[in-house]
């Protein structure tokens, strides 16, 4: 079953056409990748499902139901939740502050606390730095913390606009195999990256945006072996 | 000593006007500048009541709810609309604002001063000084508003709500939090605020006009901006300085002609060393 269903997306920004009309789908238990360059339109496509910039045309639906004119902050509620691109951590906010912010759907204090703990022994650097202020974490400590702040809301459908940007190799290796472990423990996800090669590989599907246009699309595994997309996307 | 107290009552009035310049600065990234308009809706709903025979205290209740209802109607029929719009046209929409409050109240008062008694409350004798209750009375109440304020954005959901907003639109939107109405809370606490501050005003000025807001809005205006603007610190120690600044000027024969000068003169000796203001903080470009 589709979780999310994307039929025929336009985004404008002023008259430019951001995306010109994509559809995709995430079904229920799947991790999908959307790839593509610089400027192809992915950020455009996560923001705009999320309710953050408006869609022109086209219909998103999410688990069942039209979401195009939902105010984006419902959407949380519905269980979709996003690390957005270049993190967006509250700066003033220590970590703790960051994480109950993430939790601002959830009412029960008790379980809200007990999800921050949970949430420290997934990412023991979060918990070793609860009382730091969010702005002076390293890059890769705020990803992080995008990530555990985005996991409070308990998605269904996780979507991540490229986690791995500006980390370190290892530190890229840590964030797939957090991805992995988040999707075993049952949650969706969509997943935006330019480190095409490793969003394969943890990927079942994944489709390649080409301004503003899908250009490709087919299992994971597939496309890693496809030669056009080894040639512009893998390096090869 | 007098002059002191009058200094720091007279800061927490612009201290109390400034916090809802900077509130909805920092939260809706616009200058208000019918705020200081708000004031002189408060101070005639205050009058209307006591006029109408109401007590005081029924008086006060009812400026508030008025100023608040007030903000809440002109964010939404006013800059609501003009959200994602140009700066500029935000700017010039409020100015219009402006003018739109003051030329109604002058369709419904007139343009002529109106007195207005609010009891006399006599002095009290504090440090060997004879300090007027009023001025005793605005210091402890704003200060006791104030902290209320901060504890409130210190320690409720909505009040870090409003701080993630400020922050980052989008990302507070990410969480879950419904940002037009963190934005309508912020300008009815703005409004209410206003309204105890026009209270207090008239206590010390008992005299109404349709300008009445201008002035105080203003100082409290240059408040913000020097204690820093967005900042909610900022605007407490920006009106208590402007309003100590104010009182010693006028204290001084020889200083008391020029004393906005003064006050403005401050605000560009600060803006020229600190740009950012007081206790402001370096936006980040983001990347
Ligand atoms: N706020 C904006 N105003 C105007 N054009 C924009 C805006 N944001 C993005 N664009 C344009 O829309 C297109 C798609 O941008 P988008 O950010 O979605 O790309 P992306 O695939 O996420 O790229 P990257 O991998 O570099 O993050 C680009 O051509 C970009 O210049
Ligand atoms: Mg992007």
């Amino acid at each position: 079953m589709a979780l999310l269903e994307v039929k025929d997306l336009q985004v404008y920004y002023g008259v430019i056409c951001a995306l010109k009309g994509i559809s995709f789908e995430v079904n229920q238990g799947e991790i999908v990748s959307l790839i593509g360059a610089n400027g192809a339109g992915k950020t455009t496509t996560m923001q705009s499902i999320a309710g953050l910039i408006p869609i022109k045309g086209g219909v998103v639906n999410y688990d069942g139901q039209p979401i195009n004119k939902v105010p984006g902050h419902k959407l949380v509620k519905m269980g979709m939740s996003q690390v957005p691109e270049g993190r967006r951590v509250f700066q003033e906010l220590t970590v703790y502050e960051n994480l109950v912010m993430g939790a601002y759907t959830q009412k029960d204090k008790k379980k809200i606390k007990e999800d921050i703990d949970e949430i420290c022994t997934r990412f023991p650097r979060l918990g070793e730095r609860k009382k730091q202020i969010a702005g002076t974490l390293s890059g890769g400590e705020q990803q992080m913390l995008a990530m555990g702040r985005a996991m409070m809301s308990h998605p269904k459908l996780l979507m991540l606009d490229e986690p791995s940007m500006g980390l370190s190799p290892l530190l890229v290796d840590e964030v797939f195999n957090i991805i992995k472990d988040y999707h075993k423990s049952g949650t969706t996800i969509l997943l935006v990256e330019q480190n095409a090669k490793k969003a394969l590989a943890v990927s079942d599907r994944a489709y390649v945006l080409e301004t503003g246009s899908i250009a490709a699309s087919g299992k994971a595994s597939d496309l890693m072996n496809d030669e056009s997309i080894k040639k512009a996307y893998l390096g090869e | 000593m007098n002059i002191l107290f009058n200094g720091l009552s007279l800061g927490a009035i612009y201290a109390l006007i400034a916090l809802g310049y900077t509130m909805v600065y920092g939260i809706a990234k616009m200058l208000n500048f019918a705020h200081g308009d708000v004031i002189m809706v408060g101070a005639y709903a205050l009058l209307v009541t006591l006029n109408l025979q109401g007590h005081i205290a029924l008086g006060v209740v009812v400026s508030v709810v008025v100023c608040t209802v007030a903000g809440i109607v002109i964010e939404k029929l006013a800059y609501k609309p003009l959200r994602g719009a140009s700066p500029l046209a935000v700017l010039i929409t409020a100015i219009g604002v402006s003018y739109l409050l003051q030329s109604v109240s002058q369709l419904i008062f007139g343009a002529a001063p109106q007195p207005i008694t609010i009891g006399n409350f006599g002095t009290v004798n504090l440090f060997g000084a004879e300090i007027s209750t009023s001025t005793i009375l605005t210091l402890v109440v704003g200060s006791v508003i104030m902290a209320c304020l901060t504890v409130f954005i210190k320690k409720t959901r909505t009040g870090r709500a409003m701080v993630a907003v400020s922050e980052d639109r989008g990302a507070a939107l990410l969480m879950g939090i419904n940002v037009n109405r963190i934005i309508m809370i912020t300008f009815a606490i703005g409004s209410a605020l206003a309204a105890c501050a026009s209270v207090f005003y008239l206590m010390q000025i008992p005299s109404l006009e349709p300008t009445l807001g201008s002035m105080p809005g203003i100082k409290a205006f240059t408040a913000a901006v020097i204690g820093g603007i967005g900042s909610i610190p900022g605007a407490m120690l920006g009106g208590v300085l402007l309003g100590v600044i104010e009182k010693v000027c006028l204290s001084i024969p020889a200083l008391s002609p020029y004393t906005t000068a003064v006050e403005f003169g401050l605000l560009i000796v600060i803006l020229l060393v600190r740009p950012i203001g007081l206790l402001g903080k370096k936006r980040r470009e983001k990347v």
